[in-house]
């Protein structure tokens, strides 16, 4: 086992940022893939798991009484706080580290050397899991207005758009040729969006090349055939997301955005969208504060405010709710482009999809929802999540900002999402990861190039496999909320501790709800079999149940949890507990003779519960996400 | 004096309410001596809205033409709008509702006149007696007794007639260290610590002024409580500097040299016009409509409504943990002893103690630490965040005591038997209210306002099944252990429920919580079939066998 580890070193501590309690003492270990960390002073042992794909940054501080100080700052805002004895171990580590942390090439991702022991066919299912023609023909496409074409099949229209593209049947190659060459990075309007209900459509493109006066009569046409494929609307937006002025900066390099005299019956907005560097230092802000330590409540809130990321997750927000409005209310069709229409472009458009269709806030609608709008539509995770060794400058928040915006929605409105908190958080590590070929490279040709589909898994099978905890037991089902009208007054957006101080267990609520509702959903399973099974063995049941029976049920309800540890931190203490649930899930106490036979019986149900809803074919090795080795 | 006199325009017809989230409806207005009532005309749907006069904080109007309008802005945070068509009604009708909202006498606010219209089944005047309380008490310690020395408020104005002191202190050692104690409120016994012994006790400060006074009773008594050769913890709820300020105007804090048991710790909790600011700002910035972010942030930040529910709690937790962790005894003060010394005393108890974490519990904690403790309810809770008036003697301090227990539940979600609802109202009706409850300052008023015998106890309608199958948190799981919150900022949210309850609609977290409510309903009810089925097999088995037997 042990040849595995690249380094082992002895009497590193880890340091808990937020408690002063003793740190602990164990060994630190190096494979391929992970840092692992082993808590030898623990009762139990204790292991914590870095991912190297997942290191941001690290950083070696000044010597202290206690060793050589190593800070490790990770993507999904995971810190750690390694004191190592020795410098020499402490500068073997942190070379190694910075090595491992930034592949130069991409099959050094570790993508390509996870292997969860998956036969080659169910891979190549797993694949297929989500098909994106599968969703234009949810939105009723092709119809007498649009068409799935593939002029884009050799890259040859747009080389960061996948072959096939919705674009209106009006719009002849000439036409989309034409506009191509007008737009930047010849991203040209595409279909996004139908909204069945009333023909509007979201569609999405790149800055036009107007410069000052220039023109293009196929770019005009393009979206005169946007328009009339809305023909219950006498005019359509054309909304650029950025600032006005960046956009106006944009003119003197020959870019810039739509000139309205130019085009016929458009209505043209700035939604000012920052760009990626605001975004990047925004979050660089956010996190300083979310890492002070012990922070007065005006340092938090002046931080806060200061870093401005609820500012920007306000302004996505607004724009997607504009867009809603505009499709649903206006009942008009919109254009939406930034400047390469693959950041702010992507996060408003997909935010729109999801206020418009309760599609989009199931398990299998999300994804569809982000490979549709993100993957391949060319938002270049690769250069934003810095997969690889490349320009810092490049990398931004902007999926993170999306994700928390639907974290926000599903503050307002509870029971509208399929899934839970942890669904999101799961994908944003996913993002980081790279242990799944979904979010490798930049665009639809570049991972072609990388055979992703022959050389790696897919993410999306191994989620809906852990779709029972993944999921929000509030859940209405999928009529009970059509569209959403979010509340965009500043205080409906909260500051979200579950994703930036996600690693500071003792922020969080000691006990939570989610568990104990995901708890009750597996109970409710149980004792829904014990109750049948039990029925079948009273053949000569009938009539009401004995009312006594009421306060039978809450002596078996109130043994079943046993409360959770706790213990006081800030105000100083010691260790909050390691335990991630307040209340033990699942070991519900229904107890009797019959039981083990249930809980075989349980499990067996589980399990096809589980392969139904995801793929019935995928070896049970690959169960759980965790990393495995080979 | 009659009401009549003060309502010159009993009722006006074609009046339109305006409230927020709701369509603006047409009705009849009328006024009574205590309410102001709304009643619309619409046979389809009527609707009417009951609102206290006294839940009135604020009253504005404008005119346009001859069309008034009244905004209305109340205790419980909300505003609402009435247009009403005539000048004169109009005028009439606000100068009513002024009047009628700011009666200086006691007896002629609504529960002095309220009758009941449900059956009483529990006289909530006679639910947390004294002696109730001091009997569970005996049964675990013989070192405290009941003290009548206070009998007829003589020794102490805004003490209870009984309280618990420390066996060994007789009562004329009392009546020595009552002199000693700012207000004559002398240390008693505010929590016992049954896990280890130890205990909290509450008092004002020491009248050591800057001579240094001292009081061989007063250091006599507090020493009482400690065990042989441990020390204690004196709590200060004011910083160093305003304790060291306080002796200049004869009080001061518990010097090291006469007290060589005890480690004094200032923990700085804002008072009166300071907290009463911080509520109009955050309440100010929640009424706010302006999309911008950076502003709401920093008002947020400028209202220090956080900070103080921080310092409060902090302070409440550091108590606790003096008592569980160190296993030491603590005495709790600021200046009067009857503000941030409760905040502390009783958040700690629900930290420390799960039976105030009950809805009995928690009454009897709001009964024991605030109403016969003496917090000054009239006083403080006359106006609320709309209020204009100067008066230096209303703070919010229940309020955040309140938003301090809701942060708690909000951390510990299924250790708490009562929900979010039950703390907001008992906001309500800390502020205005049918019931007499939170009437008068202390137990000394309200025995002179004969309240028990003239009004209706709140407690006597809460603890009717009816109204607690409201307040009751359906993840409730009796936990009998301490609950340690995070005081972090990120653990710190704003109070939604009260303080934007009327700047949103509700309905899709109403149905969230309806949701929950159903899922864990649904399971018990499932539990309760199983059982009942398994026992009917066995019954069967039984009897099968006996069969076979026979």
């Amino acid at each position: 086992f042990h040849t595995l580890f690249m380094l082992q070193v002895e009497n590193v501590k880890l340091l808990d940022r937020y408690t002063n309690r003793k740190a602990a003492n164990g060994t630190l270990y190096l494979t391929a893939t992970h840092l692992i960390y082993v808590d030898a002073s623990a009762e139990v042992r204790k292991e914590t798991w870095i991912l190297h794909h997942h290191i941001a940054t690290v950083e070696k501080l000044p010597l202290t009484t206690a060793g050589y100080p190593l800070l490790i700052h990770c993507k999904n805002f995971h810190v750690a706080h390694f004191v190592i004895g020795q410098e020499r171990d402490c500068h073997e580590v942190y070379t190694s580290l910075l090595k491992l942390s930034q592949p130069v090439k991409p099959e050094e991702l570790y993508a390509f050397s996870y292997n969860p022991k998956m036969s080659k066919e169910n891979r190549e299912i797993g694949w297929k899991l989500i098909d994106l023609k599968v969703d234009y023909q949810r939105m009723g496409i092709p119809n007498n207005y649009w068409e799935i074409t593939d002029v884009n099949k050799d890259y040859e229209v747009c080389n960061t758009y996948p072959p096939e593209i919705v674009v209106p049947r009006a719009a002849n190659k000439a036409v989309v040729v034409g506009s191509s060459r007008f737009r930047s990075r010849g991203r040209i309007p595409v279909l996004s969006y139908l909204y069945k209900g009333n023909n509007a459509a979201i569609c999405r493109c790149s800055q036009p090349l107007s410069g000052f006066s220039a023109r293009c009569l196929e770019d005009e046409q393009m979206l005169q055939a946007i328009r009339e494929a809305n023909p219950g609307s006498p005019f359509m937006y054309v909304v650029d997301t950025r600032p006005k002025l960046n956009a106006m900066a944009n003119r003197a390099a020959g870019k810039g955005y739509e000139n309205e005299d130019n085009y016929d019956n458009i209505r043209f907005k700035f939604i000012g969208i920052e760009n990626i560097h605001v975004m990047r230092n925004s979050l660089q802000k956010l996190l300083e504060v979310c890492e002070m330590k012990s922070p007065s409540m005006s340092d938090f809130l002046t931080g806060l405010e200061n870093s401005g990321w609820l500012r920007h997750i306000k302004a996505v927000m607004d724009a997607g709710v504009f867009l809603a409005k505009a499709v649903k209310d206006e009942k008009a069709s919109v254009l939406v482009h930034c400047s390469d229409g693959w950041d702010r472009t992507a996060q408003v458009c997909s935010l729109a999809s999801l206020l418009l269709d309760p599609f989009y806030r199931t398990f299998k609608g999300f994804m569809v929802l982000i490979e549709k709008e993100w993957i391949a539509m060319g938002h270049k995770f690769s250069h934003r999540c810095g997969h690889l060794d490349g320009d810092p400058k490049e990398v931004s928040p902007v999926f993170t900002q999306f994700v928390e915006c639907v974290w926000q929605l599903m503050q307002q409105f509870p029971c509208t999402f399929e899934f839970n908190e942890r669904f999101l958080l799961e994908i944003h590590d996913h993002v980081y990861s790279c242990q799944f070929g979904n979010f490798l490279g930049t665009c639809h040709k570049e991972r072609e190039d990388l055979k992703i589909c022959e050389k790696t898994h897919s993410l999306w099978p191994f989620l809906l496999q852990k779709k029972q905890e993944l999921r929000n037991p509030l859940y209405r089902g999928f009529t009970a909320y059509k569209e959403l009208q979010p509340n965009t007054l500043p205080f409906s957006f909260q500051f979200w501790c579950g994703m930036y101080n996600r690693f500071d267990k003792g922020m969080h609520p000691k006990q939570c709800v989610l568990d104990h509702l995901l708890s009750c959903m597996s109970q409710k399973m149980k004792l829904e079999d014990n109750a049948s099974e039990l029925e079948n063995k009273l053949p000569f049941l009938d009539g009401p149940l004995p009312s006594e029976a009421c306060s039978l049920s809450k002596v078996g309800c109130a043994a079943s949890k046993t409360p959770m540890l706790n213990t006081p931190q800030d105000y100083e203490g010691e260790p909050p507990p390691v335990l991630s649930n307040g209340t033990s899930a699942g070991d519900i106490d229904v107890t009797s003779d019959v039981d083990q036979k249930y809980k075989e019986n349980l499990s067996h149900h589980r399990d096809l519960h589980d392969l139904n809803d995801a793929i019935d074919v995928l070896d049970s090795e690959a169960k759980d996400g965790k990393p495995q080795h080979h | 004096m009659e009401f009549a006199e003060l309502i010159k325009t009993p009722r006006a017809d074609n009046v339109v309410l305006h409230r927020p989230f709701y369509l603006a409806v047409e009705g009849t207005l009328c006024l009574t001596g205590h309410h102001l009532i709304f009643s619309s005309r619409r046979q389809d749907n009527a609707e009417e809205l009951w609102l206290l006069h006294s839940n009135i904080d604020s009253i504005e109007k404008r005119f346009v033409g001859s069309l008034g309008t009244i905004i209305i802005k109340c205790k419980d945070l909300r505003i609402i709008q009435l247009d009403i068509p005539g000048m004169e009604e109009c005028l009439n009708i606000a100068s009513s509702i002024e009047a009628l909202s700011t009666l200086d006498s006691v007896t002629l606010m609504y529960p002095f006149f309220y009758r009941p219209m449900f059956e009483i089944v529990e006289d909530g005047w006679r639910s947390f007696l004294p002696d109730q309380e001091f009997e569970l008490l005996s049964s675990v310690t013989d070192e405290w007794r009941l003290s009548c020395i206070n009998k007829e408020f003589s020794v102490c104005p805004s003490y209870p007639p009984v309280v618990v002191v420390p066996k060994s202190i007789d009562d004329e050692a009392l009546r020595k260290v009552a002199m000693f104690r700012y207000g004559s409120r002398f240390p008693v016994l505010s929590y016992y610590h049954k896990k280890n012994g130890m205990v909290m006790m509450r008092s004002s400060q020491p009248l050591t002024g800057t001579n240094g006074r001292r009081c061989k009773e007063d250091e006599k008594l507090i020493n009482a409580t400690l065990r042989p050769g441990k020390r204690g913890y004196i709590i200060d709820t004011r910083s160093l500097n305003v304790a060291q300020q306080a002796r200049a105007k004869g009080g001061g804090f518990e010097q090291e040299a006469h007290y060589p048991q005890w480690r004094r710790i200032h923990k700085c909790i804002e008072r009166f016009n300071i907290l009463q600011e911080s509520l109009i700002k955050l309440v100010e910035a929640c009424n706010d409509q302006s999309h911008n972010m950076d502003r709401w942030l920093s008002k947020l930040e400028a209202s220090n409504w956080l900070t103080h529910i921080k310092e409060i709690l902090t302070a409440a937790c550091l108590a606790a943990q003096c008592i569980d962790r160190e296993g030491a005894s603590v005495l709790v003060h600021g200046t009067e002893g009857t503000d941030s010394t409760l905040q502390v005393t009783s958040l700690a108890q629900i930290i420390l103690d799960p039976r105030c974490r009950t809805i009995r519990g928690f009454e009897s904690l709001v009964v024991r630490e605030w109403l016969q403790a003496g917090h000054p309810f009239q006083q403080r809770c006359a106006q609320s965040a709309y209020s204009n008036s100067k008066q230096k003697w209303e703070a919010p301090v229940f309020l955040l005591f309140l938003d301090c227990v809701w942060q708690i539940l909000r951390q510990f979600p299924c250790s708490f038997e009562f929900n979010e609802q039950f703390l907001i109202m008992l906001f309500e009706h800390a502020y205005a209210s049918q019931f007499g409850t939170f009437l008068g300052n202390n137990e000394n008023e309200r025995s002179k306002l004969k309240l028990p015998q003239k009004t209706m106890s709140l407690w006597s309608w809460v603890n009717r099944s009816e109204e607690l199958s409201k307040f009751q948190n359906p993840l409730f799981e009796a936990n009998s252990l301490v609950i340690w919150p995070s005081v972090a900022p990120q653990s710190l949210q704003l109070w939604e429920g009260v303080f934007l309850r009327w700047n949103r609609p509700s309905k899709f977290l109403d149905e969230a919580h309806e949701e929950m409510i159903n899922i864990i309903k649904y399971n018990k009810e499932l539990q309760a079939k199983v059982n009942a089925l398994r026992r009917q097999l066995a019954e069967m088995e039984t009897d099968d066998r006996m069969q076979e037997n026979l």
